[in-house]
């Protein structure tokens, strides 16, 4: 029940690894991890949620208000390796049409 | 009546114990037969109910708690989250909610985002009261096994 948060920040690429679950308790920390990558201007900030096997929509929100954030600073936001419990939400709620999400290879198995 | 289990939980108007509360509703659906992602739906739908309370109930005393009541059925499962953290009658509660409507103001509950939304989506019936605290309603139906002994073959999606 807890969120594992691996940032390796590279030349304007940023991979975040998530492990774990994404909820009411874990989703501020992730916020305040996420947040800063997407203020750099040309900044790619790519989420690896291979590992997450759990999120609600606090995750969610956070997603959104990253996505914001790379309008407002000239970065990007890419998720990548979804599983497909957590890809589903992202379709329910419509939020595929504005994130960009790589579900060609998804996470678990 | 028809006749039900019942099972109260009871726990601290924190975020903390949002985690506490998905791992106790995914025991009893599993011990009622509930299928993987049906179990998963009713994960987050408990979740998001859990999350507005404990981010909107408590604005101004610590102290608050989060009453969470599972009605098991035989075809169904009924959760209650509710906010007032006092013990609730099922029957009376039901007697009080009314069905959830698209334009009812419940601030702190909109506030939420996606969260109600979700609910809705996930759960089979969603019911919301908000005369004493926000008390959140929601209904999964089990699902029937879809292929009869007589059916000589399986159909799977891609």
């Amino acid at each position: 029940m807890n969120l594992d948060i691996n940032v390796v920040d590279k030349e304007s690429v940023a991979v975040v690894a998530l492990a774990g679950e994404i909820d009411a308790f874990t989703a501020p920390k992730l916020k305040e991890a996420l947040l800063p990558l997407t203020k750099q201007a040309g900044n790619i900030v790519e989420v690896n949620l291979e590992n997450v096997s759990y999120m609600d929509s606090t995750g969610l929100g956070v997603f959104v208000s990253a996505l914001k954030s790379t309008k407002e600073n000239n970065s990007e936001l890419k998720l990548v390796q979804l599983q497909d419990r957590v890809l589903r939400l992202f379709e329910i709620t419509g939020l595929t049409d504005i994130i960009n999400i790589d579900s060609t290879v998804r996470g678990g198995s | 009546m028809e006749p039900f289990d019942f099972i109260e939980i009871k726990v601290p108007a924190k975020s903390d114990y949002v985690g506490v509360v998905r791992l106790s509703t995914s025991g009893v659906a599993n011990r009622m037969g509930f299928n993987y992602e049906d179990i998963e739906d009713l994960k987050v739908a408990i979740s998001e109910a859990m999350t507005n309370a404990v981010t909107h109930a408590y604005d101004d005393a610590e102290d608050g708690e989060v009453t969470v009541g599972f009605g098991v059925y035989t075809d169904r499962l009924e959760v209650m989250v509710a906010d007032h953290g006092g013990s609730f009658d099922l029957g009376k509660v039901k007697a009080d909610i009314g069905p959830y409507e698209q334009s009812e103001p419940i601030e702190n509950l909109r506030e939420g985002g996606f969260g109600l939304f979700l609910i809705d989506a996930l759960m089979d019936k969603v019911e919301i009261t908000s005369d004493h605290g926000v008390i959140v309603l929601m209904t999964k139906f089990l699902q029937e096994n879809k292929v009869g002994l007589d059916d000589d073959q399986i159909s799977t999606t891609q």
